[in-house]
């Protein structure tokens, strides 16, 4: 709950505090490994890229939540709106008129040159004129009210079913926490989803038919599909379940056909229809961005919207926050240079033990320097690859991120975290979650959060008030009783 | 130029297909130099068609047929008229800026051979280069007889001797990005390229590249010169597979055998 390297707890949050205290290391440990336990047997599972071996893992739970006061979590809120209202706006922008780079706020080869700009679905128009419906905004924290957007993922954000998952474990074992703390439910999470999906059905649908598309299990998201799936109540289908015919879009069942109007899809653009993208593709639907063009059939989230998320134009959302809301970011962007600037690419082979490096089309923390962490022969070579194709990196400072109390192998101690609320765009507006994904680094010092690099998750409490009041009475009485409960 | 085009494409199936799912890029568009004066699209089976257009502008139909479905012949038709330009195209449906069409694609990737290829043309007035270009690229490689080999990246190209007209367009278009210049791939109809070839018909690919002042100029690496009023354009994009005449997808077991048979015949007067 501190800044960098601070371990006092900050007051609103004592009864965090009281509650650690109160509650034994064992029994910490103890919750811990039955919530693992737990999700090792729902198969919440992922799999390591680049692994030989390549076993399927659980992400760690870490069994003490992060909380966000009322207070912090509405100015949070407002700042993503702007935010993904700004992805919106650009979106629509950018595949249509084209505004921005008319205005000079975008370099036109940032866009035309950038493989995520998808001149496929150039032109088309997406039911309701929205693009980003479900937007993970990846947070990170420096100072009480710091809060930078670190990366903004507009495509198929995962780590939804994280965050539901943790809160339903959390529930289960450490109840006298619910009492202790006034935490907005997070249950209502797949209800708002399926709201958003009916809500931005193409126009003159009365009762949309909605599935959510999955590349299948060996995907390492599968869980998340099918749990998101099954708890909306909807079908999880795969390409062969579905057919375009006419320009409409249907799903195969044992009762015939129906006709779909949202789908959620789980698959990437590249693999959406092999048609109009990689021919190869086995896991898309033939027809299928015809039947988007042709204003039949919604998609969650709008193919071409890589273009928002990228890398080389992140250093620019401050620019297009301005442009499209009229006013400054509310959430600040972390300083970054673009490498492929030479003034920006100097200042950064001058300093690369110091910052952090990245590939602008890479994700899950490959394609990453880590400047202070990095051996020489890592330096080197990524001053090489700098060298070579600069344009295809930016780099930041490395950030004192913010920690917070994590059960570590000798006890609890800070660990550095990052956090991703998801934020919902509907026909009716925009909506945050109030709550979300907090990855941490589960090795000492470490700034990788990533679960394919050793980073682990815990639940994020939002608070419906500032903690004040939210003392615990008797806090060795809720403990008593939460042993009793879950032994 | 009167250019008369009757195009058929017959799809046999060694086993019957369940269904099938077309995206036909066979549909010209008017441009200042180009009006299309009568297009028909047949299709000899119970096909839903729809029509649209795709990200680069160009009119496409969605083809949809259920099987049992042992063939299908695509048949399309018509006159296009066609005015003297020089290459230069004027009037086109244009959704997409220049500047698009610099990016590389998997098929128009170059490596070092093609980019010292296209560095060695000496010319620095921009039309001059690239009659250059088209010129070197025309020179270099013999037009092969037969079909395109499906698939066929502008490196594999470069390296073969003998190449088919969508081949050196796509080495054109690559060669003509390395340089800085907008280029892009066009299908389309022309008598010339089945005259120099031996006859055996194919829709026929050349290319375009941008020059600032004049605009899209088409050039035809088979011929060595810009593509005169004898060329229908139907189609284009950043490489052949975004251009391609069918895209297609289908439903079952088995093979197919392609099968087209293609009349582009100059009438004259206008």
């Amino acid at each position: 709950m501190g800044q960098a390297g601070s371990t006092t707890p900050r007051d609103e949050l004592a009864a965090l505090g009281a509650w650690i205290e109160t509650t034994p290391d064992a029994e910490l440990r103890r919750r811990q490994q039955s919530a693992e336990a737990t999700f090792r047997q729902l198969g919440i599972t992922f799999a390591v890229y680049g692994e030989s071996d390549a076993s399927e893992r659980i992400i760690p739970f870490d069994i003490v939540p992060r909380i966000f006061l009322a207070d912090e979590w509405e100015r949070l809120s407002v700042g993503l709106v702007q935010r993904v209202e700004a992805i919106n706006a650009f979106l629509h922008d950018i595949y249509g008129e084209r505004r921005i780079l008319a205005e000079g706020v975008l370099p036109p080869d940032l866009i035309f040159g950038n493989p995520q700009f998808r001149p496929e679905i150039a032109g088309i128009r997406p039911p309701h004129d929205i693009w980003a419906h479900i937007c993970g905004i990846d947070l990170v924290r420096t100072g009480p009210d710091d809060f930078f957007v670190l990366e903004d993922n507009a495509r198929t954000p995962s780590g939804v079913s994280y965050m539901l998952e943790n809160r339903e474990a959390m529930l289960r074992l450490c109840p006298e926490l619910f009492r202790d703390f006034h935490v907005a439910a997070v249950d209502s999470y797949p209800d708002r989803l399926l709201e958003t999906m009916k809500s931005v059905a193409p126009v003159g649908v009365a009762a949309p038919v909605c599935v959510v598309l999955t590349p299948g299990h060996y995907n390492s998201a599968y869980y998340e599909h099918s749990f998101l799936a099954d708890s909306m109540g909807i079908e999880l289908v795969e390409a062969a379940d579905l057919v375009v015919d006419d320009d409409v879009v249907w799903m195969r069942t044992i009762a015939g056909r129906v006709k779909v109007d949202v789908i959620y899809r789980r698959i990437d653009d590249d693999y959406l229809d092999p048609l109009v993208f990689r021919p190869d593709s086995m896991l898309g639907v033939p027809g299928l961005i015809a039947a988007y063009a042709a204003g039949n059939v919604a998609l969650l989230n709008a193919p071409g919207n890589g273009i928002a998320d990228d890398k080389a134009i992140y250093s620019y959302m401050p620019e297009i926050v301005k442009f499209y809301s009229g006013g400054d970011a509310k959430l600040p962007n972390v300083e970054t240079w673009r490498c492929r600037e030479p003034q920006a690419l100097k200042y950064v082979l001058e300093r690369l033990p110091e910052l952090v490096v990245k590939l602008v089309d890479g994700s899950g923390g490959y394609g990453m320097l880590v400047g202070p962490t990095a051996t020489k022969a890592e330096i080197e070579s990524f001053r090489a690859a700098l060298i070579a194709e600069p344009h295809r990196y930016i780099a930041q400072p490395t950030l004192a991120l913010s920690t917070v109390p994590t059960l570590a192998a000798a006890g609890l101690a800070p660990r550095h975290v990052d956090f991703r609320p998801f934020v919902l765009t509907g026909s009716k507006g925009v909506q945050v979650v109030p709550g979300g994904l907090t990855r941490v680094a589960l090795k000492e010092g470490s700034l990788v959060v990533n679960s394919s690099q050793g980073g682990g998750t815990k639940d994020s409490f939002v608070l419906m008030d500032n903690g004040a009041g939210a003392q615990p009475s008797h806090p060795l009485q809720s403990q008593t009783q939460s042993q009793e409960q879950v032994s | 130029m009167r250019l008369a085009i009757d195009h058929r494409t017959t799809y046999r199936f060694t086993n019957p297909q369940a269904r099938l799912t077309q995206l036909l890029r066979l549909t010209p568009e008017d441009t200042h130099d180009q009006s299309v004066a009568g297009w028909n699209l047949h299709v000899d089976c119970d096909a839903r068609l729809r029509y649209g257009r795709d990200g680069f502008g160009n009119r496409t139909t969605m083809l949809y047929v259920e099987g049992p479905l042992d063939s299908i012949e695509i048949h399309v038709s018509g006159e296009v008229l066609t005015n003297r330009s020089h290459g230069i195209v004027h009037g086109g449906h244009e959704p997409l800026p220049p500047e698009l069409f610099l990016r590389e694609t998997a098929l128009t990737k170059p490596n070092a051979e093609i980019i010292s290829f296209s560095s060695a043309i000496s010319e620095t007035d921009p039309v001059a280069r690239l009659h250059a270009l088209n010129l070197a690229v025309h020179r270099r490689f013999a037009l092969c007889r037969g079909r395109p080999v499906a698939g066929r990246t502008a490196i594999e190209a470069f390296a073969e001797g003998k190449v088919s007209a969508r081949d050196l367009a796509q080495v054109f278009v690559t060669a003509a990005r390395t340089l800085g210049v907008p280029a892009r791939y066009v299908s389309g109809y022309s008598p010339s390229c089945i005259e120099i070839g031996d006859g055996r018909p194919a829709p026929h690919g050349w290319a375009e590249a941008h020059v600032a002042g004049l605009g899209w100029v088409a050039f035809d690496p088979c011929t060595g010169l810009c593509a005169d009023e004898a060329y229908a354009r139907v189609a284009v994009a950043l490489d052949s597979a975004g251009a391609a005449p069918v895209a297609g997808s289908r439903l079952g077991e088995g093979d197919e055998v392609l099968d087209v048979d293609l009349h582009v015949d100059r009438a004259a007067g206008q």
